[in-house]
């Protein structure tokens, strides 16, 4: 039903184009007014200039003598840590909860249902400010620290994790373990005289791990030295909030993603599985799960889309990403509203961007050939 | 795995000894939900450990040692929550810093609010469509008057004033009513035949859709006065719900845009072929049957932006979340933050499962409707 736009439709949009062009112009003017009022000249050249504060929290070395642009990849990099760390940990929830929700046990199901419920239906800030404020400042001081499993010790400024410390060796075996992990998907696609190399691949992530602690010199744990927490890594509680809102909330969503997708596998697919002889686990693992899991590609994208769009949020409990250093202390030490909102906005678009791209491609590769 | 096991038989020797029926019955299904493998067992008496820990815990914290009466937190002297922090603030919690003695005006509103709401919802009113036209149309002017005022009789009450959870229900309210009209527009125009107006349309969806809510509001907060002529200002509650309303017509384009991709062609080609005009065919065919179709949609829409109203905390508006925030500030009441928070939480829960329960029944009443035109 393709019809050529009429003329007077034609028209319509020019009318309608000036005047969006129009008010552009408008609103440009204003602004260069305002600008010039204040003696201040559009552009980028202010990145340059010394920051003159300190990132509290950070994964490359930044001090107040460094540049603004330093500042944003600082930031930058929060900003990635704490999305790649909630998407793996909202990603687990989801799929823990969401099988819990299809689980046959009554208890187990409704436990699941109760989760889900309690969680999407409050804001993620509440939740965020609740873990922050409510739990992790409540917390004691370093000398009363909390002894949880494996080494961690948790007070008032945080997580204390243990970590590992490379020898010698440690980072040629890191390259080579990455290297195994990276080829492990390849492997898997070759054939051999007619057969594929599936086992191999399978045992190449193993490897792997054993190659990373073949490295390891020494495990740094964290202890209580007086009065402060010595060795270990610091997770601050703006880290760890942000994080467990985060991944709770966004689990809840996944949770619903996971068993949706299992429910819309078709009954034909399992009927057909059980009439070949496959027992139950063998319908689920062979069957039932490779197609869900196809399925929830397009949704889990958009949920990990919203999980980095939401850890802007950190700026609510002075976790410095984007927003909290960038439109919150460049923005005030500059006085560059425009430009710096133009970078925080050009920043988001091309995560979503390169994001969106990634779980397109991976999509249009795993998709289901439906018949037409 | 269920129906395999619901087809095993109960237990010889439970049929001698069920007297009545129920006891079997009961015994019957405990096997059948919770007993019936020994991976189940053991997952059973996993839940039931952990909820014998957690339960009693939040029974007691919450109710059987929490204080409710007395005027200050010396009355708090239970090992439970402190509630009389929240009671002693529910007017601050719910109205923000708005008079006391003009906060009837925001409950006389309210009730307007419900009378104007219930009869566009529910199903089988007469006149249902010019009930949801009054609902956006005259019910915001009523509103807008009442809470403001200005008039002879209702004192002018500043914006500044507002907060609480009036603040959360008053920019949810304009930002859905605003963006619903806004969002039919870019729909259409992203479908556009014309190259102009779809490019705009997309441009302008994908944008917003890009970027974090908290990009928006600081816009709105910041950036929107350095594009204003010198002098002039705009209220800053305005200037956030107008940016909300952009925001959200983004969302609102595409909720639209699947309901008109849900209408049969053959319906638009029907209307043609009866000589109705582009406009007509729209208004008249199109809209009201895409309109049926997207209300679940809108109303996921509605419940994810109630929740996100939270956000005008980030900027110096204070709503429920922000009041809870200042509240705890105070000298007098250190250290109440899992109470201001839970009961934030608990309001938030209670007006969000209510909005989608109501979509999931619509849901379940439109997909009966189709089903019986099939």
């Amino acid at each position: 039903m393709v019809r050529r736009p009429s003329l007077r439709a034609r028209i319509a949009q020019w009318v309608f184009l000036t005047a969006l062009v129009v008010v552009a112009v408008f609103l440009a003017s204003n602004a260069a007014d305002n600008l010039s009022r204040r003696h201040i000249a559009f552009g980028f050249g202010y990145l340059a200039n010394t920051a003159n504060f300190d990132i509290p929290f950070r994964l490359i070395d930044f001090g107040p003598d460094d540049t603004y642009a330093r500042a944003l990849l600082v930031c930058v990099l929060n900003t990635l840590l704490v999305s790649a760390m909630g998407i793996v940990a909202a990603t687990l929830i989801g799929l823990l909860i969401g099988l819990m929700r299809l689980s046959s046990n009554w208890l187990i199901r409704n436990m699941g249902l109760v989760y889900v419920e309690l969680v999407r239906n409050t804001p993620i800030l509440v939740q965020i400010i609740f873990w922050y404020v409510a739990v992790l400042h409540n917390l004691p001081g370093p000398r009363q620290s909390l002894h949880l499993p494996a080494g961690v010790l948790l007070n008032v400024r945080g997580f204390y994790l243990p970590v590992p410390v490379m020898g010698q060796n440690g980072p040629s075996l890191i390259v080579l373990a990455l290297a195994l992990l990276v080829a492990a998907p390849v492997v898997a696609r070759l054939t051999i005289g007619g057969s594929r190399l599936v086992k191999l691949a399978l045992a190449m992530p193993l490897l792997a791990i054993l190659l990373f602690c073949a490295g390891i010199e020494h495990i740094d744990t964290p202890s209580l030295t007086g009065f402060n927490v010595t060795g270990g890594v610091q997770l601050p509680p703006e880290l760890a909030a942000l994080w467990a809102g985060l991944s709770i909330y966004s689990g809840a969503f996944i949770a619903e993603i996971v068993r949706s997708s299992v429910q819309a596998v078709s009954e034909g697919q399992r009927e057909a599985a059980r009439s070949i002889g496959l027992k139950p686990r063998l319908v689920l693992l062979l069957v039932v799960l490779p197609q869900a899991l196809r399925m929830m590609v397009p949704p889990l994208t958009s949920q990990y889309l919203n999980l980095i769009k939401s850890s802007s949020l950190g700026a609510a409990v002075a976790y410095p990403e984007i927003f909290q250093i960038f439109a919150g202390t460049v923005l005030n030490k500059s006085g560059r509203e425009i430009e710096t909102f133009a970078i925080v906005m050009a920043i988001f678009l091309s995560i979503n961007l390169a994001v969106s791209a990634a779980m397109n491609a991976y999509n249009r590769r795993v998709m289901l050939v439906t018949a037409r | 795995m269920s129906e395999v096991s619901s087809i095993v038989p109960v237990a010889p020797d439970e049929e001698g000894a069920a007297a009545s029926n129920l006891p079997r019955r009961t015994a019957h299904w405990l096997r059948r939900n919770l007993f019936d493998s020994p991976a189940n067992i053991i997952l059973t008496f996993v839940a039931l450990f952990l909820l014998a820990i957690v339960l009693p815990a939040a029974w007691g914290w919450a109710v059987a040692q929490a204080d409710l009466w007395g005027d200050s937190k010396s009355a708090c002297v239970d090992a439970g929550a402190c509630w009389v922090f929240v009671r002693l603030r529910l007017p601050v919690f719910i109205f923000g810093q708005y008079p006391p003695s003009e906060q009837w005006r925001v409950i006389v509103a309210f009730a307007l609010l419900i009378g104007f709401a219930v009869p566009a919802l529910r199903d089988g009113t007469p006149h249902r469509a010019l009930w949801v036209v009054l609902l956006l149309t005259l019910f915001p002017l009523i509103a807008g008057v009442l809470l403001a005022g200005g008039v002879p009789g209702l004192p002018f009450v500043d914006t500044t004033l507002w907060g609480g959870l009036m603040l959360d229900v008053v920019i949810s309210f304009v930002t859905m009513a605003g963006s619903l009209p806004l969002g039919v527009l870019l729909a259409y125009g992203r479908r556009s035949q014309l190259a102009g107006i779809r490019t705009v349309s997309i441009a302008f969806i994908e944008l917003w859709r890009g970027v974090p809510l908290l990009t928006v509001l600081f816009m709105a907060a910041v950036l929107l006065p350095l594009f204003l002529p010198n002098g002039a200002t705009v209220d800053r509650l305005v200037r956030a719900m107008g940016a909300l309303v952009l925001f959200n017509a983004a969302y609102m384009a595409e909720v639209v845009r699947g309901g008109l991709q849900g209408v049969d062609t053959e319906q638009e080609e029907a209307a043609q072929s009866l000589g109705l005009a582009w406009w007509q065919t729209q208004t008249l065919v199109v809209l009201p049957q895409a309109m049926r179709i997207i209300v679940p949609g809108i109303i996921n829409t509605a419940v994810d932006f109630f929740k996100d109203t939270t956000l005008v905390t980030i900027v110096g508006l204070s709503d429920l979340l922000g009041a809870v925030n200042q509240s705890l500030k105070d000298p007098a009441w250190l250290g109440l933050a899992p109470e201001g928070y839970v009961f934030a939480a608990v309001v938030f829960f209670i007006c969000c499962f209510a909005m989608s329960a109501y979509g999931r029944s619509f849901e379940r009443r439109l997909a009966r409707g189709q089903g019986r035109t099939m």
